[in-house]
């Protein structure tokens, strides 16, 4: 059904100048979905993120925001946003700035709720000059969260943040996806998109180039990641046959390949003193780089 | 409902403003103290001109400039450097909300000032003004507050905050002096009194003279005319430095 269809990039093309940020960018956000789009510095994610809140304009193609033109400030009346980088007026206390963030809306979601969901319960009368930085990171959140939307878009939410403080905002974002917001997500971290992401969308260079469960993008880098200590220099090794990449770090070689078997046996005949040798599935953090590689000149 | 947002944006907006002395203490002492140091404390007989008066209209014009420039020009530089802005542009607020509540905040320091401009004056100095004429002044003053807000909207589009602070300072104590709102432009050298009609502070500082009655024959039409098209100039160039 159309209507199921909360956000939609097609073919959406985004130049700077010579920059090409997006190249024909085809994406539709669900109902209920949580989405992670991955990607490297300059891949084009925040640049999505922005034609999506309608705060920069297609060069070519066209994007939908609640099945319309999301200039029109009435078709973010569902649309919550966290940026990467929002300072909030310091003098304006956090139950103040949640209370403003209200009024832009018909059915805004009530402040204490708000701020319960955000983890501010206690620091409504505060100051936001007074705010450390993980507090502050949550009250960008509350106004994200002040109108009550059904999808939320949240670019980079957890940089910067501690391994706690991470952890608890994971638990809050499931918290919100149980409830049906439908949330898409820019991050660095694959552990987060891992963790959180029912759909994984990989772009690179302007284009989605994988998107799938993170089962299936781990998977779609094919192979496997061998590790071992050894006698023999990095370059022989990377050059035997079906080695996709190679690295020596901390005196043992990993390496990836999509023929584990192969690349073990010519391993072995060439080092007698082939030791630590382990094999394992790639990580998504290998899936990734698999992925967003540059292609070979 | 749009309205509602523009009034709650506005409320903000004035509490935010409020809560920095930084801003308020020098927005309301520079004009009140330089007035109260040269229309009551320094003896001085200006002939033909009411001295109190005179000032009251050019001290009145420098200091409702003052929040104007700042407010916006300050304002909404930081802001859009630091992502506040941003974060109004992509939720559902109207863009006007954000514009009309730095304009209010402007006029609320410019009535302040004018209040207490003229307590001092009637008070201390000796001002003698009807209430049409002391209304007019206020009329000339709040109406005279928006060029200044959309000089102070083309500052803050091109710089970033510490660079507006810096720019501001630039265009208001040298406009301010040299249109004649410290210190009578009379008793300037002719090539400055001449050089005065390209400050839009000297248009506005003439129009609150005229209606105070310290300087006739002002052609009030011409100058409200130039005070238009510098207006609309200025919200032309800021509007082209935001399709960048």
């Amino acid at each position: 059904m159309a209507t199921d269809v909360l956000a939609a990039w097609r073919g959406a093309v985004k130049r700077y100048g010579a920059i090409t940020a997006l190249d024909g960018l085809d994406l539709e956000i669900h109902a209920g979905e949580l989405v992670a789009l991955l990607g490297v510095n300059g891949a084009g994610k925040t640049t999505a993120l922005g034609l999506i809140t309608g705060e920069l304009a297609p060069d070519a193609g066209r994007v939908e925001l609640f099945g319309g033109d999301p200039a029109l400030p009435a078709r973010r009346a569902r649309l919550g946003v966290m940026l990467q980088e929002a300072e909030l007026p310091e003098t304006l206390k956090v139950g103040e700035l949640v209370h403003l963030q209200t009024r832009y809306f018909d059915a805004p979601m009530a402040i204490d709720r708000t701020l319960a969901l955000a983890g501010l319960e206690s620091l409504g009368d505060r100051r936001y000059e007074q705010l450390s930085g993980g507090q502050k990171r949550r009250v960008q959140f509350a106004l994200a969260l002040a109108g009550d939307p059904a999808l939320m878009l949240i670019d980079e939410p957890t940089t910067g943040l501690d391994v706690g403080a991470r952890r608890q905002f994971w638990q809050v974002i499931r918290d919100l996806k149980a409830r049906g917001v439908s949330i898409v997500l820019t991050t660095h971290y694959l552990e987060e998109a891992d963790a959180l992401a029912d759909r994984i969308v990989v772009i690179g260079r302007g284009r989605v180039i994988a998107e799938g469960t993170p089962r299936e993008i781990k998977s779609r880098a094919s192979g496997r990641r061998i590790s071992a200590r050894s006698v023999l220099p990095l370059d022989r090794v990377r050059g035997f046959a079906h080695v996709a990449q190679a690295s020596a770090i901390d005196g043992r070689i990993h390496l990836t390949s999509a023929r584990v078997e192969d690349v073990l046996r010519e391993w072995l005949a060439a080092d007698d003193e082939l030791a630590d040798l382990t094999v394992e599935a790639l990580s998504l953090e290998d899936a990734f780089v698999e992925l967003t590689r540059e292609p070979a000149p | 409902m749009t309205l509602r947002v523009h009034l709650w944006e506005s409320y903000y907006e004035l509490l935010k403003t409020l809560r920095q002395p930084a801003f308020v203490l020098p927005s309301l002492a520079f004009p009140v103290v330089f007035y109260t140091l040269f229309a009551v404390l320094l003896p001085g007989n200006w002939g033909s001109y009411q001295k109190a008066t005179y000032l009251l209209a050019t001290y009145g014009v420098f200091g409702v400039i003052g929040p104007a420039l700042f407010g916006f020009g300050v304002g909404l530089a930081l802001e859009r450097q630091q992502g506040w802005l941003r974060l109004k542009r992509v939720s559902p607020m109207p863009v006007s909300a954000y514009f009309t509540a730095k304009i209010v905040m402007s006029l609320v320091f410019a009535v302040v000032i004018y209040g207490l401009l003229s307590l001092v004056g009637l008070v201390f100095g000796g001002v003698e003004i009807g209430l049409g004429p002391w209304l007019a002044l206020g009329a000339v003053l709040l109406l005279g507050v928006l060029p200044f807000c959309a000089l102070g909207l083309l500052i803050g589009s091109l710089v970033s905050g510490q660079a507006a602070v810096a720019i501001v300072n630039l265009v208001y104590l040298p406009m301010a002096v040299l249109s004649g709102l410290w210190i009578p432009l009379f008793i300037f050298p002719g090539f400055l009194q001449d050089l005065a009609v390209v400050w839009p502070a000297w248009h506005l500082a003439e129009m609150a003279l005229g209606v105070v009655g310290q300087v006739e024959g002002v052609p009030m039409a011409r100058h409200a005319l130039v005070l238009l098209l510098m207006t609309a100039l200025f919200l032309v160039l800021a509007a082209l430095s935001w399709r960048r």
